[in-house]
């Protein structure tokens, strides 16, 4: 345990100090952390799923209030959440079936533990909820072998009961536990691949002789367009470079490197360049749930220019990226102020600043990271699940979150 | 990493052990100053909320966040507050970072600290030199690989010393942080640093740089437009340098100098320039009030206050640079101004209005109160209808209704405002009396300059209790009732410190007044014109220097002047020595050589110089009559020939000597100017003058006034005469 508390400690300081920064690497750190977690965390026999959950949400909310700004770590927690809940709902309704299987001479001696009712009660609000909502892939997936491996266990351990039980049970702990730690190590592979996922579908998209638009630099992106260009699609790039950060200098090198035709305008020029691109190409920091994009900063302006002349606007996002909570005055709070020393040189501007014989008024220079662009402004998201438009985000989120998740934050102790 | 890419490259194993030292990190958590009293009697400096966390937490974080993993913190007044701070804080058990203190009761000066730390035997390897008050965000480790290197080749390199740029205001000489102009010599190629002045006088605009300087270097450049982040990567040599030298006591004052005077030891400095990062020593309340501005304009990101870089509340950051902590209670009348950070729990009235300031944690606002660009500590209490300007307030202080602060006020702990009562601005407030002169007088001998501290024993031990016992005996007693500070107050106002009122501007938190900033405009074009006026031979320093990276020309002019009359009196005296003595030429011009090299002058002023000495010898010695006069002339040239030639080596020399000449002639030796032509003639009968010279000092003259013409009107018929002469010849 001290080992684990340790691990999350480091892991917080380096969330606050932003030492950790971009959402894929965050997103990797995190579900590696809560895999940790959760290997580590005692399980015990009843609600083990709670105990997942609660132990999940511990350390989840210390993340999220290490740096709020951070979405990807919130969604990591809160699909791990889901993945917990889906992995025991998944163990219950294979326990029901085998249950009902293996008749009914089990149910008499369950009466005096008020584990089973609980958990069946649990898995028939489950079924009645998944009547509403279709169960997720995963879920459909991992059903099938449970129903039948079940089955094997109850009856192989039908002559002796009290031991079968106990056996079950332990066996149903330990297989929980395996099985959340089997999923979220997907979910590490998932992110590990995404931008292959994505890239995989360049060439649905990116047509010959075409011009594609974006600005700044994302890993995604760079691969997505290389994707195309290595299955002989000729086409060519325009870099916007991103102020102030200039990322969009290191994309376009990375470009020529691997043999693009790529050309470098300011920011500024994108709206007189827009008339000649056929799409905008951008990745994101985040998608919120309403289909709205925290981005770099810059692409907003983007946006509105692709808008204007009805250039299709794609946004490429891993699927860490997508956050299911709804945007609230996002240019704010979903926002981080960086040092003003990116735009401008201090020693330069230090006679601007002089506080003490200056005349009133001062520089003030403000530098963002992130744009929002509403939804209306997207035309489509590319996520490693495939193309969606931004007002499908809803039912992606409803397929990977846990409306019970939205809000990480523990119950007061019961 | 730096150290393990120093181990990946050389492979001795003494080298590897040494790389694989931790990185030291020596805090000093006691600025050794007076700047930030009445405040710092009652509590540490290092202690104090910059932005509403203790300044030594930004401190440390950075350290901790620049790879330190361990530091020594030296705590020397108030010792026990800063101790007891730290072991309740969360920095002790922070994986790879630990903290150790050390305690000193009788250290007057940084130096002694160091002095401390040596004999503690604590430190191996190379160390950063930090004090408790500075700001940074820069990264360590290209500084780091910087120093390393160097030692490598040289192992006097011990000091690497942080700069930023950061330019000074033309009118008030001082740097944005409130501390004198520095100009700093580097050398561009290597960046050793070869000079250092802090306390240049600013008003005489001049500094004097050693020409060994020049002479040793092949290109200096002179700033004053840097910054001295006080933040130095150290070679323990350093710590025993300060041993040995037990005269030093100020960092920079006396050891950065001492190195750069001392050329035996061959110590040597070096400089690391920061550009985009931030880096700031906070020396006084202008400084407090610079630097708090710059975290919340967000420089010294991370450290900022919506980052929880450290066990603080984070703040949101709202719209237009306003911070808010949770669990605030504000009036929905009341308007929070631009830049301005809200401390947790705090409440604020109807119709209150606060801009650019910083308000702590508690505190308790009334309505219709203004505070603008004022910091406000915890637990402030302000009744209805204050007034605060340009103010610090410190923990628990209470101003009663309709209080008013003046800009740069400095209110210290616990102290009460009476109703309606104005503070005058600059002065500061506590409820300890000020210290008499007597109390410190041995202390104070560097305290200002050197900034020991001054300790009053009574107080800084026990000044929390003492405070305490203050308010609740003279509640009792009503002593306040004839408060210096309105009905009801309790505190003292103290006089204005030992700099005067000027210091206290300089040094404030109010920006310097408009009528004050239009007055020192003002001297300082008089000063202007006066030097246009004086320096009628000399152009105005203006235009002679556009480019003002040197200083003050027109002083340096004036020096000048001064400089060759010293030199002329040199030479006369040793012209006449040798004439007395019969010393032979060749060692009066050896003698002259070695003058014109201490002087640095050229061989032009060594000629005029000469020929001045001449003519006086000629005039002093007796004579009736012009004649005689002229006779005393030809002599004195007549033997010394040969020596005034040795310095005429070229026409230009030559016309000098002319117009030296014309000057007595005019000036000192009014006699001679009937005689001027024959002097001439003799001149360029000994060979001593050549015809072009003479020429060409005519061709001179010739647009000259009509005065300054008087010497040409009189050689006219000599120089036709050189014409008919010449044109014979052909």
């Amino acid at each position: 345990m001290p080992d684990v508390h340790a691990l999350v400690n480091d892991f917080v300081i380096k969330l606050r100090k932003r030492k950790i920064e971009g959402s894929k690497a965050t997103a990797k750190h995190t579900s590696e952390l809560l895999r940790s977690v959760i290997s580590q965390q005692r399980i015990p026999h009843t609600n083990q799923a709670g105990a997942l959950i609660d132990a999940i949400k511990e350390v989840g909310e210390q993340l999220i209030a290490a740096n709020p700004v951070e979405l990807a770590v919130g969604n990591i927690v809160r699909r791990v959440l889901h993945i917990i809940r889906e992995e025991d709902l998944s163990l219950a309704t294979a326990a029901i079936g085998g249950l009902s299987l293996s008749a009914g001479s089990d149910d008499d001696d369950d009466v005096d533990q008020d584990h089973h009712p609980v958990l069946s009660a649990a898995a028939v609000a489950a079924a009645a909820r998944s009547t509403l909502r279709p169960p997720s892939l995963q879920a459909l997936l991992e059903d099938l072998p449970h129903l039948t491996a079940v089955p094997h266990t109850s009856s192989s351990g039908g002559d002796s009961e009290g031991k079968s039980k106990y056996a079950d049970k332990s066996s149903r702990s330990r297989k929980l536990k395996h099985n959340v730690i089997e999923a979220v190590n997907e979910l590490i592979q998932d992110i590990g691949t995404c931008h292959e996922q994505i890239a995989e579908q360049a060439v649905e998209h990116i047509h010959q002789n075409e011009v594609i638009l974006t600005l700044g630099n994302s890993r995604t992106v760079m691969e997505f367009l290389c994707a195309a260009n290595e299955k002989k699609r000729s086409f060519r790039v325009f870099v916007a470079e991103g102020a102030p950060r200039y990322q969009g200098h290191v994309l376009a090198k990375e470009l020529v490197a691997r043999g693009l035709q790529t050309t470098v305008i300011t920011d500024s020029a994108v709206f007189a360049m827009i008339s000649r691109v056929n799409m905008v190409i951008v990745g994101a920091h985040a998608v919120m749930a309403n289909g709205g994009v925290i981005a770099p900063v810059g692409l907003n302006m983007v946006a509105l220019a692709a808008k204007r002349h009805a250039v299709p606007f794609v946004v490429l996002a891993g699927i860490h990226q997508l956050c299911p909570l709804y945007p609230h005055n996002p240019e704010v709070l979903l926002n981080e102020l960086k040092s003003p020393s990116d735009l401008l040189d201090f020693g330069e501007f230090s006679d601007c600043m002089d506080f003490g014989s200056g005349v009133g008024s001062h520089l003030h220079v403000i530098n963002p990271a992130f744009d929002y662009v509403p939804p209306k402004l997207v035309s489509l998201f590319i996520t490693d699940t495939g193309g969606h438009n931004p007002s499908y985000m809803y039912r992606l989120i409803a397929d990977y979150y846990s409306a019970d998740d939205l809000v990480v934050q523990r119950r007061p102790a019961s | 990493m730096v150290q393990k890419k120093a181990a990946s490259r050389v492979s001795e194993d003494a080298e590897e052990e040494l790389a694989r030292a931790p990185l030291q990190a020596v805090l000093l958590a006691d600025s050794f100053a007076q700047k930030f009293r009445p405040i710092t009697l009652e509590r540490p400096k290092v202690l104090l909320p910059l932005v509403n966390i203790p300044m030594i937490d930004y401190t440390l974080a950075w350290l901790e966040s620049a790879g330190v993993e361990e530091v020594f913190v030296f705590c020397c007044a108030h010792s026990r507050q800063v101790i007891d701070y730290l072991n309740n804080s969360k920095w002790f058990g922070q994986p790879n970072f630990t903290i150790k203190t050390i305690e000193s009761h009788n250290s007057v000066s940084a130096g002694d600290a160091l002095r401390l730390i040596y004999e503690q035997n604590v430190i191996y390897e190379d160390f950063i030199l930090i004090s408790g008050d500075t700001l940074s965000n820069m990264s360590l480790t290209q500084a780091l690989e910087e120093h390393k290197e160097r030692r490598k080749k040289n192992s006097n390199a011990v000091m690497t010393m942080v700069i930023k740029k950061s330019k000074p205001s033309p009118l008030t000489h001082q740097s944005r942080l409130g501390t004198d102009e520095l100009f700093m010599a580097i050398d561009p190629e290597t960046k050793q640093l070869l000079y250092y002045e802090d306390k240049a006088d600013h008003l005489k605009g001049s500094i004097t740089l050693d020409k060994m300087l020049l002479a040793d270097n092949p290109s200096v450049s002179l700033h004053n437009d840097k910054q001295d982040c006080y933040i130095d990567i150290c070679s323990p040599e350093v710590l025993s340098l300060f041993t040995d030298n037990f005269d030093y006591q100020h960092l920079r004052r006396h050891f950065v100098k001492g190195l750069l005077v001392d050329d035996i030891m061959g110590y040597k400095i070096f400089t690391h320039e920061i550009y985009s990062s931030y880096a700031a020593r906070i020396d006084n309340f202008r400084s407090y009030d610079t630097v708090s501005k710059d975290i919340i304009q967000r420089w010294t990101y991370p450290f900022v206050p919506d980052v929880q870089f450290f066990g603080n509340n984070a703040a949101k950051l709202e719209r237009q640079g306003m911070y808010r902590s949770s669990g605030i209670v504000q009036s929905r009348s009341a308007q929070i101004g631009p830049f301005t950070v809200i401390g947790n729990g705090t409440t604020i009235g109807n119709n209150t209005k606060i801009s650019n300031s910083v308000v702590g944690e508690g505190c308790n606002i009334g309505s219709n109160v203004a505070i603008e660009g004022s910091y406000i500590w915890h637990n402030v209490t302000i009744e209805d209808g204050c007034t605060i300007r340009h103010a610090i307030v410190c923990d628990g202080v209470i101003m009663k209704s309709g209080a008013v602060l003046e800009p740069g006020v400095v209110l210290s702990f616990k102290v009460v405002i009476g109703q309606q009562f104005v503070v005058p601005a600059y002065s500061k407030v506590s409820l300890l009396q000020q210290p008499t002169k007597q109390d410190s007088d041995e202390e104070l001998e560097y305290a200002d300059d050197s900034s020991g501290i001054v300790k009053i024993p009574s107080i800084t031990c026990t000044s929390d209790k003492l405070s305490g016992k203050l308010t609740s005996e003279l509640s009792e007693t009503q002593r306040w009732a004839t408060s210096e500070v309105g009905a009801g107050g309790v505190g003292f106002i103290w006089s204005v410190g030992e700099g005067g009122y000027e210091e206290e501007l300089r040094h404030s938190v109010a920006p310097i007044p408009a009528d004050k900033l239009a007055e020192i405009i003002q001297a300082a074009n008089d000063d202007v014109e006066m030097s246009a006026q004086d320096g009628n031979l000399l152009p105005p320093s203006g235009e002679l220097q556009p480019d003002s990276n040197s200083i003050g020309s027109e002083d340096n002019i004036e020096d000048m002047r001064d400089d060759y009359i010293y030199f002329e009196k040199e030479v006369e005296a040793t012209f006449l020595r040798a004439v007395q003595e019969n010393i032979t030429e060749e060692h009066v011009v050896l003698e002259v050589n070695s003058l014109r090299l201490s002087y640095n002058k050229t061989s032009v002023d060594c000629a005029s110089a000469l020929f001045y000495s001449m003519m006086k010898l000629a005039l002093e010695t007796p004579h009736s009559s012009t004649s005689e006069l002229l006779g005393n002339a030809t002599n004195v040239i007549g033997t010394w020939q040969k020596l005034l030639k040795y310095y005429l080596p070229s026409l230009d020399e030559e016309i000098e000597v002319i117009l030296k000449f014309e000057e007595m002639c005019l000036e000192s030796a009014k006699e001679f100017s009937s005689i001027f032509v024959q002097v001439l003639h003799l001149l360029y009968d000994k060979d001593i003058l050549q015809e072009d010279a003479i020429h060409n000092w005519a061709t001179e003259k010739e647009g000259a006034d009509e005065s300054d013409k008087v010497f040409l009107k009189q050689s006219e018929k000599f120089i036709q005469w050189l014409n008919e002469a010449s044109e014979e010849e052909d």
